[in-house]
């Protein structure tokens, strides 16, 4: 080999590469072309009709203390008024938020355990993080619940989400491998993984549709993909993000999503339009989003940030209804309760807080 | 580098609670084990400046700064041995040098070391960075890699930085004992050439890094403040018998955001201030808690030179040091508080061995604070102090500097080559780039509709559901969460009556009714007068399927295909022919059959039973009596509660 073949393959590939760089490009401009065509008017000026917001009667109503890290996530159960949670100090704690009484404290053999999830049934709970791995515990007596744990999945990166897709039979994950998957939970067999990502995957959320077949994912690759879940393939994407997506939620309807992202923006992108309708984003934000959550219409979506608050924006209107204060570090997970009466927010304050 | 273990959060968490590593204790070549595997913003990490980028740095330098440098550091590299252990100041430092060394060179692992430059580099980020006289060192050193850079760069990484770091200790003694005015003229413009070339380095790799984002939009509101006419007023106050200098305060500050930017109150300026001081870039005059108050207490702006987005890291021993000199300098402002006192005295248990090192450093760096302007050493000892406020958080107050583990070990990980198999991709930039084009096409293919119809489908969607929304409609029975009282979900378990807002609701789509168990057995109750039930029972079943472990799968898909949809099935569903096709090839593929197998079927049926069924139900008296026998029971209850609209 002569250092002349090495540097006509490297021209080839440079060649490569420019050509790709420029059919990518082309494209993109193709694409806004087409996609302006339909972009006859914006969302803010067809919701113009609706009154706006004017007062949110939302304040603090429960804390929960117990914690002795940053609390990195947080799940309600199906029955409305318990909650999970997992934070730094390698514990699971399930409360009773109504009463904020501490049911069961699980410790994992793991510190930062940043994903957690209920089952359905609210008979198990899954979650993992720094492990790699997902793990799923029957909901029985402590030490019951820690002889009965079993790992159900193995990732090669941290585990960052999951999520059981309407059975507990299933869990579905994501991970910064990049990908996520579908584990069986008998056999821990995997039963689909989905490639796609070039970055960690953050977050990811189930459509909220009859058949319960596709979610979304967001990744510190700046994208959001909507996945089928039956093929493994990308169904649609939605770029735009200016760094890292980090929370993905679909809107209630089920054919729009929302995203937030460390550029401290929160965007609405519409399956059907196949574009972003909106952007929640403000001057003086200039911290990164870390969660983000619909009201049961759709209409008011409470984002979790850096700086310590969690915004209240119109989505219709892309304006900031209100400012949550409280916690007093970064939020981590936001989220309304299943029958829509509250929201729980969790910190790397320790705490855990309910609003309503 | 970035391991897949605990260790890593072990070392953030060390760092951020001052529980100082045991690892100190331990012979120097292990001492540093916690350092490579914790994120790239740590010191360590940030130890591969290359010669490119302290060369032109020293080039800003006045010409000729210290004429011992260069030669100093040309001789060392090659002649100083091991430095001997008897001496014991010696000996001290040593064990403080090798763990630099050990760092360095674990960390070259990743990024190559170019030679002495990142050998001094290293030491001036792991040693103490305050403006006094180890500023003055940071400069020698830096200018003396700079000066001959070029012929270090082609050295070892070890060895070089090793001598070098000799070069820079022996230094330490030579400039602490013959600090002249002109050295202290030159602590200034050196600090900036240390910041620049560190700033230099991360911008390869950590620009975009979730705290650097806020950072740098921090620093670009910093300098507006500081903008000459238009910015916070900085003045320097009498008081008594001395001079407060270049202070502002609090309600100056806070009415200045409320005029520059878009935030909503005072409540929301007030947060805002505070996080720009809870982050490092501005500090009250004389208090260790980073907040901010909307009165006359009096703020100051912290230098460049310790803005957080320089990826300080520092060290317990640069802690050690400073702490150590504050107890030198007899002023009641530098007094230790209580928790700095702890601190102090758990620092010194710990270093016990190096204490002498660490003291000989904080009085030469005492020594030379104290030869400065009265009022500049005002102002410098307040930054420093918030520096470590920052770095060092009083108890009870927020490390803003701890990094996200998630972002941490991703941008560690692909900069070293491990981790994800993510990172490998993202490293392909043809696969990457491929992939954005078939993203694209597939984009382009696709058939979409008119924003404007989007949108009117999202506030359809509002119009539909914003009674069943708890944050802006008051339901009709008291929100638990509000209240304290749990009637409403009591009343949803144990009442036989199903309240008109959820009949209401399923006429909103089949899901809604499906969703609902009640509404799922009026519908199954309908379809059966219907003679129907069969889609249902099909569509059910297929969904039960889909949910059940793997290890059941193929019986129950057996039993769907033998129920409904077999030539001679007992309970066939009218699916088209083309349906049931691919739902046999499926059943029978060789590969055995997948829980998804009856999805076409299954939807062709949901939209039949939605076009057809749903829609006479909902016409029908069974639907209409059931919505108007639960509005009379609604309407027969007061409302007792008073919900406010």
């Amino acid at each position: 080999m002569s250092e002349g073949a090495v540097s006509a393959s490297n021209v080839n590939a440079n060649e490569k590469m420019a050509n790709l760089l420029k059919e990518a490009e082309n494209l993109k401009t193709k694409l806004e072309e087409e996609r302006s065509k339909l972009n006859d008017v914006n969302l803010s000026n067809i919701a113009e009709r609706l009154e706006q917001i004017a007062y949110v009667n939302i304040k603090p109503r429960k804390v929960l203390k117990g914690h002795q890290a940053k609390v990195l996530c947080t799940d309600w159960s199906p029955d409305k008024r318990h909650i999970i949670s997992s934070s730094q100090d390698g514990r699971l704690i399930i409360w009773d938020a109504f009463t904020t009484n501490k049911e069961h404290a699980v410790t994992m053999p793991t510190t930062w355990i940043m994903a957690c999830a209920y089952a359905p049934s609210g008979n198990f709970v899954a979650c993992g993080g720094l492990d790699n791995k997902v793990t799923v515990y029957p909901i029985t007596s402590d030490e019951e619940m820690a002889a009965k744990k079993r790992t159900v999945g193995t990732h090669t990166s941290y585990m960052s989400c999951c999520i059981y897709p309407n059975s507990d039979q299933q869990i579905l994950t994501g991970s910064g491998d990049s990908t996520c998957a579908l584990w069986d939970v008998e056999s821990g067999q995997l039963l689909q993984s989905f490639h796609g990502h070039s970055g960690d995957v953050m977050a990811i959320d189930l459509a909220p549709n009859e058949t319960g077949n596709t979610f979304v994912s967001g990744s510190c690759d700046r994208m959001a993909f909507i996945w089928d879940m039956r093929s493994g393939h990308v169904v649609q994407s939605f770029e735009g993000h200016q760094s890292d997506v980090n929370s993905v939620k679909f809107h209630p309807c089920g054919d729009a999503i929302a995203t937030g992202s460390d550029d401290s923006s929160c965007r609405l992108y519409d399956m059907r339009a196949d574009r972003e309708v909106a952007v929640f984003a403000k001057e003086s934000i200039i911290f990164g989003v870390n969660s983000v959550d619909f009201s049961v219409s759709g209409r008011l979506l409470f984002a979790g940030y850096n700086d310590y608050t969690v915004n209240l924006w119109d989505t219709l209107k892309s304006e900031r209804v209100c400012l949550l204060y409280g916690h007093e570090n970064k939020v981590s997970c936001v989220q309304v309760s299943p029958d829509g009466t509250a929201l729980s927010t969790g910190s790397w304050d320790y705490t855990i807080r309910v609003w309503a | 580098m970035v391991t897949m273990n605990s260790e890593a959060d072990k070392t953030q968490a060390t760092n951020a609670t001052l529980a100082m590593s045991s690892a100190e204790k331990q012979p120097a070549a292990e001492s540093t084990s916690p350092l490579p595997k914790s994120p790239p913003a740590t010191a360590a990490a940030g130890v591969a400046v290359t010669t490119e980028c302290s060369v032109p740095a020293a080039a800003s330098l006045p010409p000729v700064p210290v004429p011992a440098a260069a030669p100093a550091a040309a001789t060392t590299q090659t002649s100083v041995p091991t430095p001997a252990p008897e001496a014991l100041a010696n000996g001290n430092s040593n064990a403080n040098i090798e763990e630099v060394v050990v760092a360095v060179a674990s960390t070259a692992a990743g990024a190559t070391v170019n030679g002495g430059a990142a050998g001094v580099v290293t030491s001036v980020a792991a040693a103490t960075p305050p403006p006094s006289a180890k500023t003055v060192n940071v400069r020698d050193t830096t200018t003396s890699a700079g000066v001959s850079g070029s012929s270090a760069s082609k050295s070892s990484g070890l060895l070089t930085v090793s001598s070098n770091h000799h070069h820079h200790h022996h230094h330490q003694q030579s400039s602490s004992s013959s600090s002249s005015s002109q050295q202290q003229q030159q602590a200034a413009p050196s600090t900036v050439v240390v910041q620049s070339s560190s700033q230099h380095q991360r911008s390869n790799k950590n620009e975009d890094a979730p705290n650097i984002l806020v950072y740098k939009k921090m620093e670009a509101i910093i300098e507006k403040m500081q903008a000459e006419s238009t910015g916070v007023a900085v003045r320097t106050v009498k008081a008594f018998m001395s001079k407060v200098p270049s202070v502002f305060t609090g309600a100056d500050l806070v009415a200045w955001i409320l005029k520059n930017f878009d935030v909503e109150d005072v409540t929301e300026a007030l947060h805002f201030a505070h996080l720009l001081s809870s982050h490092g870039y501005i500090f009250p005059i004389d208090d260790h808690a980073l907040t901010v108050k909307n009165d006359g207490t009096f703020y100051r702006f912290q230098t460049p030179y310790f803005w957080p987005s320089n990826c300080w890291e520092p060290e317990n021993t640069d802690y050690a040091v400073y702490l150590c000199k504050r107890t030198m300098q007899n002023k009641t402002r530098l007094e230790l508080a209580d928790y700095e006192a702890e601190n102090l005295a758990k620092l010194q248990k710990m270093f016990s061995r190096k204490w002498e090192f660490i003291f000989m450093q904080a009085e030469s760096q005492s020594k030379v604070a104290k030869k400065r302007d009265k009022l500049e050493r005002k102002v410098l000892d307040s930054q420093e102090r918030a520096f470590w406020d920052v770095h060092r958080p009083m108890p009870g107050c927020v490390n803003t500097t701890e990094i996200d583990i998630k972002k941490a070990y991703r941008r560690g990980g692909s900069s070293h080559g491990t981790g994800s198999s993510g990172a490998s991709v993202a490293k392909n930039p043809v696969e990457q780039l491929s992939r954005i084009i078939a993203l694209r096409k597939q984009k382009l293919e696709r058939r979409t509709i008119k924003v404007s119809k989007a949108a009117e489908a999202l506030v359809a969607y509002y119009d539909q559901y914003n009674e069943f929304d708890y944050f802006i409609t008051s339901p009709e029975l008291p929100n638990p969460w509000q209240t304290d009282s749990t009637e409403m979900w009591d009343t949803e378990k144990n009442s036989k009556e199903v309240p008109v807002r959820r009949v209401k609701r399923w006429a909103f789509s089949l899901r809604e009714l499906l969703n609902d168990a009640i509404g799922r057995d009026q519908f199954t109750k309908f379809l059966e007068k219907e003679y129907s039930g069969e889609n249902l029972k099909f569509w059910e079943s297929v969904q039960e399927m889909k949910a059940l472990p793997q290890s059941e799968i193929k019986e129950a898909i057996h039993k769907i295909w033998q129920e409904f949809l077999a030539p001679d099935a007992p309970c066939p569903v009218n699916v088209d022919s083309k349906s049931v096709e691919l739902a046999r090839e499926a059943v029978n593929s060789p590969n055995g059959p997948n829980r998804w197998c009856f999805d076409v079927a299954a939807s062709h049926v949901y939209h039949l039973m939605k076009s057809d069924s749903y829609s006479r139900y909902l016409r029908s008296d069974m639907y209409k009596d059931y919505l108007n026998c639960s509005r009379k029971k609604i309407k027969s209850i007061p409302n007792l509660f008073g919900v406010k609209r």
